[in-house]
């Protein structure tokens, strides 16, 4: 049975069916032959604009979703924050609208604030693609992480999932949650308790403080970023004490499965959360996962776009 | 008899009083703004009650009216309009205003609007530090002289122990009620939500229950040694109500409020990301709802206050993260508590009225608040089994920010009476002469 993609906005994946979720996987796995190709581009979305509306720093996101776009022939608008009106104490909504209002189609979206564009989509007949949102949502991380690792296993159902890190603070644990569980995988958050909420428990998720206990059995581990920006308190006493009992080192790998993913959404602080012996090692998908990243966002684009009713 | 005031007879109320346990079917008089002897009333207007309850004028010992400062939000006249039609007969409205209600001019300035704007009574209150910034003490004395009943520094707390403990001390010099908006300042953080399972799931900053817990705790020790009234307002946490049950067996003197709000509403709410659910203190988990209905039944809390807290469209209609604390609730505390509380057993309708009047009056030490003649007719009027939809857009507020829009309630307030003068009337097919 094909199944009919419905929505104008992708906003997080707690939302999302298991068949959506793997809807948007396959359809992404066609566009990735189309950047394989030697004409890197196609007609899906000619004539529509979208505007990459950021109002929190990104470069590998906002790049991922630009080129994304321009392989899809979209017209392409990049609004910075620090260059909105939103300086100028216009509200957020009003900018929306004032973009609305010249015909644009899609907003890609990033904002410091959780649910700001659960907000704004309730408010604009555009479609909104959620680029991360605070410490909440971000979904298309989450899809190309997963799509990643269906590449390398074929599945998700079964497997063991461990995410490792600053979880407290971290969208991109959030969205992986969801999404692994809704694909039947195993999954721990691991990291110091201070960053850690024993509150995943709730939602079926193992939370182990102990990176041993953490990796050992582990299919997959996705090491996230220390976000030094998110920490404005203090959660850990030092870097090299976390790259102490929490890093991922060569030594750590020793004691996992020898076909373990290792995986990083980037940016990397290295020596910190990865060694670099690991993050550049034989087992390390990073940089497949950026490539996967563009199929993902030209997937979620055109599905989404293609709901856009105005 | 005194000209623009009406005489009345109000037939057939169910009378539920607090302050004299009488819950009976009769009469009520009212001449020249006085409870007078039904037989002995002047040319009265008769109402006809028949089904309803007539208690004791509500008194919300907190509000915040927004005047002086923000009156895109609320008015002293809009204010007290909603209150009134809220069945609220007085109100304390908090002085976190701008400029604060910490000097006698300000105060001179409330009381020189409500004469003129208010259409119920506005028992002032003053600040417990300068511009409430937790640092100096307010001319507390002049404060006293310029007609406060309370003092507070609502939205803020004061961090300072040492501080707070003079100030406990310097009230009771002066007769004042200490309340308190209790929050530590390092555990709060930038926390907009509950921390627990739907702050970690919205990814929202949360504040921890421990946040409210800790400077309740704190407020006890300072009541204990200064033997002076400390109020604890918008209590929200169970631990924090059972501190409070601890301490007022042990006989400091410490009273609480609840909020219908977290009476009616926990924090799964929050996953919406509306606004609306946005307030401080933030709601919590249904064991610390069930925690505070508990503690309305055992008398633990004796006021319910609405924290009536107006922000325009503008202000609310933001991120999440950005947006203000605090919801109306003047005009949906009764119905809501009448639904949440009494149509679910939890509280009899006495028990219910207690928390709107006897609460409030021992806190602010006002006498003869009871349905007796020789008293002032200061009376609500509300029909508990009347069932109707919460509509935000008939209410008197100049704000609109309410999650309760939309819910359906068992429970309505048909009249509201100060001194004699019906200052909300929905009691128009009741007249019978």
């Amino acid at each position: 049975m094909e199944l009919k993609w419905t929505r104008k906005d992708l906003l997080s994946l707690k939302e999302l069916s298991p068949e959506e979720i793997v809807f948007i996987l396959d359809t992404a796995a066609e566009f990735k032959k189309v950047s394989e190709r030697n004409v890197k581009k196609v007609p899906a979305l000619r004539g529509k604009t979208v505007v990459n509306f950021f109002v929190e720093p990104s470069t590998r996101t906002r790049v991922s979703f630009e080129l994304a776009e321009m392989r899809l022939s979209a017209d392409v608008i990049n609004v910075q924050a620090s260059t909105s009106s939103l300086k100028k104490g216009e509200t957020l909504l009003d900018t929306i609208k004032n973009l609305e209002a010249l015909q644009v189609d899609l907003f890609v979206m990033r904002h410091s604030a959780p649910g700001a564009q659960e907000f704004i989509a309730q408010h604009t007949k555009c479609g909104v693609v959620n680029a991360g949102d605070g410490a909440h949502s971000h979904p298309t991380q989450a899809l190309l992480d997963i799509f990643t690792i269906r590449e390398k296993f074929g599945r998700i159902n079964g497997l063991k999932v461990t995410i490792l890190g600053d979880i407290l603070h971290s969208r991109v644990a959030r969205s992986n949650v969801w999404g692994l569980l809704k694909l039947g995988a195993e999954v721990t958050v691991a990291g110091p308790s201070t960053v850690v909420p024993k509150e995943f428990e709730s939602i079926g998720v193992r939370v182990c403080h102990n990176l041993r206990d953490a990796v050992k059995d582990a299919d997959v581990v996705n090491v996230l970023r220390i976000q030094h920006e998110r920490l404005n308190a203090s959660f850990f006493p030092s870097d090299s004490e976390y790259a102490t009992f929490f890093g991922l080192t060569p030594a750590v790998l020793n004691y996992m499965r020898p076909g373990a993913l290792i995986m990083h959404p980037g940016p990397i602080n290295r020596d910190v959360e990865i060694s670099s012996a690991v993050a550049d090692g034989k087992q390390s998908v990073i940089l497949e996962q950026v490539t996967n990243g563009l199929a993902v966002r030209m997937a979620v684009l055109f599905l989404v776009a293609g709901c856009v009713k105005k | 008899m005194i000209e623009g005031i009406n005489n009345f007879i109000l037939r057939n109320a169910h009378v539920i009083d607090p302050y004299t346990n009488e819950d009976a079917i009769r009469d009520i008089g009212i001449m020249d703004g006085m409870l007078t002897d039904p037989e002995k009333v002047l040319n009265p207007l008769e109402i006809d009650l028949q089904g309803m309850v007539a208690a004791p004028g509500f008194i919300d010992v907190h509000v915040h009216l927004r005047q002086p400062g923000n009156t895109a939000a609320e008015t002293i006249a809009t204010g007290t309009k909603a209150a009134a039609a809220g069945g609220f007969t007085g109100i304390v409205p908090m002085p976190n205003t701008t400029p604060a209600c910490d000097s006698a001019s300000t105060i001179e300035y409330l009381r020189r609007h409500t004469a003129v704007d208010s259409v119920v009574r506005v028992y002032p209150c003053g600040c417990l530090t300068k511009n409430y910034a937790g640092e100096e003490m307010a001319p507390i004395g002049g404060l006293k002289n310029a007609g406060v009943m309370a003092l507070s520094d609502d939205g803020r707390c004061v961090q300072n122990h040492d501080l707070m403990r003079h100030i406990v001390e310097y009230a009771k010099s002066f007769n004042l009620p200490v309340l308190d908006h209790c929050e530590d300042n390092f555990l709060k953080g930038p926390g907009t939500v509950h921390e627990g399972k739907w702050s970690i799931l919205c990814g929202l900053e949360g504040m921890p229950s421990a946040t409210e817990e800790l400077m309740v705790e704190r407020d006890i020790i300072l009541a204990r040694m200064a033997d002076w009234k400390i109020h604890i307002q918008h209590i929200s946490a169970k631990e924090s109500v059972a501190a409070v049950r601890r301490a007022r067996k042990e006989g400091v003197k410490i009273t609480a409020e609840a909020t219908p709000h977290h009476i009616a509403l926990t924090d799964e709410k929050i996953y919406s990301y509306d606004t609306n659910y946005k307030m401080n203190p933030p709601l919590r988990t249904e064991t610390d709802r069930q925690a505070i209905i508990d503690a309305l039944a055992d008398g633990t809390i004796t006021i319910i206050a609405t924290d009536h807290a107006p922000h325009t469209l503008t202000a609310k209609m933001v991120e999440f993260d950005v947006a203000p604390f605090g919801i109306i609730g003047l005009e949906t505390a009764v119905p809501i508590c009448l639904t949440e509380l009494y149509h679910t057993g939890r509280l009899s309708l006495m028990q219910l009225i207690s928390k709107f009047t006897l609460g409030p009056t021992e806190l602010l030490n006002i006498a003869d608040h009871s349905l007796t003649n020789g008293n002032p007719a200061d009376i609500t009027i509300f029909d508990p089994d009347f069932e109707y939809v919460i509509d935000k857009e008939k209410f008197y507020s100049k704000s609109r920010n309410t999650p309760f829009h939309g819910m359906k309630v068992k429970g309505k307030v048909f009249g509201t009476m100060v001194c004699g003068r019906l200052v909300f009337d929905d009691l128009a097919e009741r007249r019978t002469k």
